[in-house]
């Protein structure tokens, strides 16, 4: 096992830095720092994990604990503009076999949107409000493929069409503003969806929406992602979402990996007690309602001081269990728990088994 | 109680009355008959109204003391709006609003001020609903100076108590909401409400802008406060798996109607309302092994209906599965078909139709049932759904297209009537055939559909009408074995058990089917 898999870089693959890995997005100790008055903001601090095409990775965690900024930094968002001073990244971004963090702005232009694709929390704000949604999708088309705006025109109705909008070729001159909230959002996937990207970026798609629109929202990306064959990275803090749809989960917390798996093994055997504060926080539709929720105690870390040792630790009811001060002082690196499956904590393999089984399962 | 008296209760915050043991026989602490909010939408130079926003119209319902009341919908429902017009924070359109004995309906601002001690609201919004120029001592200590109390041992103490009560530190009375987290100032808002020791707390999505850990933290302490202090809750929330948490009975809004009240257990185990189904069927569950039974799930079409022009009949005709004609016309009343729950349909889920008679499915509910797919069909054979049932289904993907057609009407029909038996699937068959006609007309409408297939259906009916009991007893067990004939009879006999027939209008779906037909229906 190399240095790399064994902080969770790559699963299985010994790749050797600025190697081009053979997973379609690999995410290399991803660190995103934004320096403010009062103190450097770790957002992000050695965030690592691969994702391949046609599968749906899972991002979760509170909020500030990195997950919108590891997206925007995929797409390169953080570069544009004057924010890009303001920012420090460093590690490595492959995505299909180019490091993305190196390139040249032009290059990554030239993929954002066509290979890379992202949908926003609030398509209000995210849409131009002076432009009809028609013409938005035609651009966003247009920049990549040199067309006319007539074959543009007759692509975007296809999409419009594609994503359940009725009567597209009349919704197409549309103003957002007549959109209602799910359409919105449609059309927003439409317009990520226009060059038929291969990754797709959904940071809270469906958090703005009734459950009810939620859930079609939901059906449609499910859809669209198997018929495109695209990966697809879901960020949100909703496990009923993550069961709903995720192959793999990544539970992120102050800024870095403590948890990630396939889903069906986080949620049968999460290994992280924060992963267990999740759980069993949620109130749950399936569970005994006499049962009273067991909420994570204290608040979310500041990522400007972020706790010594495990960041978890002044939130961790097991802290004391391992021996010695280690939880206070040391980092838990990411350890795998069983093939594809990694957790970063102190505490001892058997100890947890014991705690999920005995004390926190039969109270879900 | 005396106004003195409360303020006496006020000094010492001690033991409430302690809450009832069966809630059925509790006193009731607020009433509301018929409420209405109508906004008026003004237009011109004269500012001439030309409509209204019906965002609340007409909804009865009580509150027991010592219970918590869940209200749930989905945006714009006006369950808001509700919680508003029941504090007084706004004035009703209609309707009276009855609180501890009082019509509280028509006070004004003055008469009104004695009675706010009572009734307390929580909001959302964490960092909208504190002054951010005033310290946390303020204001919490705020209704005390308002209400010219003086708690025993002085305000700044049971300010301290009150801080350390939802479990914040006394020390930071002096403190400014701005060093507070989301959680942290919501706890604020919340000792603010107790302050006064009110009867009624009403909560206006209190944990909705949290983050999940933080969430269990609040909902559990307005759980302790509840044992600890006696309190009534009202609880107005999108989510449902929160609602469900902390409410003893909870109502589902719809358009500014409630469209179903019912306790917690009735409400999740067994909806009877069609839209409180597809809401509950579409909430996600943290739990991977259940992906496989996404069948399971109604996705309800398109968006809720503008409340400037609410649809006729009842509001969820638009959007609902078993529609009928008298959806269209008649408003149904919400109606105690079981004890303890009351329901708005004319077509219940799990129990007696309401309109019998009525059996010819809108074009949109046809559109509904096909595109919806198995939700028209589940609930019946939910208990007694078989593995046979879902074979032919997939077997036969290739006719699926044709006998999702013909499945919408008979389909629907069998799952509506309890007294789906084994005559009555043999009668539908025989209708398939001038049914399958009309329906695979696109356009195909009610009328021309009409006569062939009510012949039939009108007769079942009549069945259900006679014994009920007995009707819905062999509902299921008929509803099994429908899906077992199908497997031996092929593609005939499957249309017309209903359950086989929309299995196969599911996965005859093609993912492009995704097209919100009923959307344009609506509007």
């Amino acid at each position: 096992m190399t240095e790399l898999s064994k902080t969770g870089a790559a699963v299985g693959e010994p790749t050797s830095a600025s190697q081009p890995p053979k997973a379609f997005l690999e995410v290399r100790d991803l660190k995103v720092h934004f320096p403010t008055d009062d103190g450097l903001v770790k957002s992000v601090d050695g965030l690592s994990f691969s994702l391949e095409k046609g599968r749906t990775l899972a991002v979760v965690g509170e909020s500030g604990s990195g997950k919108s900024v590891t997206s925007q930094a995929i797409m390169g968002l953080h570069r544009l503009g004057t924010r890009g001073k303001n920012v420090r990244m460093t590690g490595e971004i492959w995505l299909d076999g180019k490091e993305l963090i190196s390139a040249a702005p032009g290059e990554v232009r030239k993929l954002r949107g066509r290979e890379m694709a992202m949908i926003f929390q609030d398509p209000l704000s995210a849409m131009h409000p002076y432009y009809k949604v028609g013409d938005q999708i035609v651009e966003a088309y247009r920049v990549h493929h040199d067309v006319s705006k007539k074959v543009a025109r007759k692509r975007a109705i296809e999409m419009l069409d594609r994503v359940g909008i009725p009567e597209p070729a009349k919704r197409v001159d549309g103003y957002p503003h007549e959109f209602s909230g799910g359409m919105r959002q449609r059309a927003m996937i439409a317009m990520a969806l226009v060059n038929n990207p291969e990754l797709l970026i959904a940071d809270e798609p469906t958090t703005a929406l009734d459950v009810t629109v939620q859930a079609q929202i939901l059906d449609l990306i499910r859809d669209l992602q198997k018929e495109f064959g695209s990966a697809v990275i879901m960020i949100t803090h909703d496990l009923g979402v993550v069961a709903e749809i995720a192959d793999d989960v990544l539970v992120m917390y102050g800024g870095r990996c403590v948890e990630r798996g396939r889903a069906d093994e986080v949620f049968e055997k999460p290994q992280h007690p924060y992963t267990w504060g999740l759980l069993g926080s949620m109130p749950r539709i399936d569970r005994d309602t006499s049962e009273r929720l067991i909420p994570v105690k204290g608040q979310p870390p500041s990522l400007i001081n972020v706790p010594s040792g495990c960041a978890f630790h002044p939130r961790c009811p097991y802290a004391d269990i391992p021996k010695g001060n280690v939880t206070r002082t040391v980092r838990p690196e990411l350890e795998q728990v069983s093939t594809g499956h990694w957790s970063a904590c102190h505490l001892p393999a058997e100890d947890r088994e014991r705690i999920w089984t005995e004390e926190i399962a039969p109270k879900l | 109680m005396s106004e003195t008296k409360k303020t006496d209760e006020a000094v010492i915050p001690q033991q409430a009355q302690a809450p009832a043991g069966d809630s059925a026989d509790r006193e009731v602490l607020l009433r509301v008959e018929g409420l209405k909010k109508h906004f008026p939408i003004k237009k011109g130079i004269l500012q001439r109204q030309v409509g209204a926003v019906k965002a609340v119209d007409g909804i009865d319902f009580e509150v027991r003391k010592g219970e918590t009341l869940g209200v749930v919908g989905e945006s714009g429902c006006g369950k808001s709006t509700m919680g508003r017009v029941i504090t007084r924070l706004q004035d009703p359109t209609g309707g009276t609003i009855t609180f501890d004995g009082r019509d509280i309906t028509r006070l004004r601002t003055g008469q009104m001020r004695p009675l706010r001690r009572d009734i307390q609201m929580i909001f959302q919004d964490p960092y909208g609903s504190l002054n951010p120029r005033h310290t946390i001592g303020s204001i919490v200590s705020a209704p005390f100076r308002l209400q010219g109390v003086e708690p025993e041992g002085g305000v700044k103490k049971e300010v301290q108590r009150l801080l350390e009560l939802v479990g914040l530190s006394p020390e930071h009375y002096n403190r400014y909401p701005h060093e507070f987290s989301g959680g942290q100032r919501q706890r604020i808002g919340i000792a603010r409400a107790l302050a006064l020791k009110p009867k009624l707390v009403v909560a206006d999505e209190p944990v909705s802008a949290l983050d999940v850990s933080i969430q269990a933290q609040v909902v559990n302490l307005m759980d302790d406060l509840q044992e600890e202090l006696g309190l009534t809750y009202v609880i107005i929330a999108h989510d449902l798996s929160v609602v469900r948490h902390v409410s003893d009975r909870i109502a589902v809004m719809y358009l500014g109607k409630i469209v179903e009240l019912a306790d917690r257990t009735s409400l999740y185990e067994a909806p009877m309302h069609p839209y409180t189904k597809a809401l509950m069927s579409a909430v996600p569950v943290p739990d991977t092994k259940r992906r496989g039974q996404k069948s399971e799930r109604i996705l309800l079409r398109g968006d809720v209906p503008s409340p400037i022009a609410p649809p006729p009949g009842c509001r969820f005709h638009t959007r609902c599965w078993k529609a009928t004609d008298i959806c269209r016309t008649t408003e149904p009343q919400l109606l105690e078909l079981r004890p303890g729950q009351r329901v708005a349909c004319h077509h219940p889920e799990d129990f007696a139709d309401q309109a019998p008679q009525d059996t010819v499915l809108l074009s949109a509910a046809k559109e509904a049932s096909e595109l919806v797919s198995t939700g028209a069909a589940a609930e019946p054979a939910a208990s007694a759904r078989t593995d046979t049932a879902e074979e032919p289904a997939t077997e036969d993907d290739a006719q699926a297209k044709p006998a999702a057609d013909t499945a919408a009407e008979p389909g629907a029909d069998a799952a509506e009537k309890p007294a789906a038996e084994a005559e009555e699937t043999a009668g539908a068959a025989a209708a398939d055939e001038p049914a399958a006609d009309a329906a695979e007309k696109p356009a195909a409408d009610a009328d021309v559909a009409d006569e062939p297939a009510s012949d039939v259906t009108t007769g079942t009916g009549a069945d259900a009408d006679a014994e009920p009991d007995v009707a819905k007893e062999s509902a299921a067990a008929a509803e099994a074995a429908a899906g077992a004939g199908a497997t031996q009879t092929g593609p005939g006999a499957r249309t017309s058990t209903g359950r086989a027939g929309s299995e196969a209008a599911a996965s005859a779906e093609e993912p492009a089917a995704g097209t919100d037909s009923q959307e344009s229906t609506g509007k």
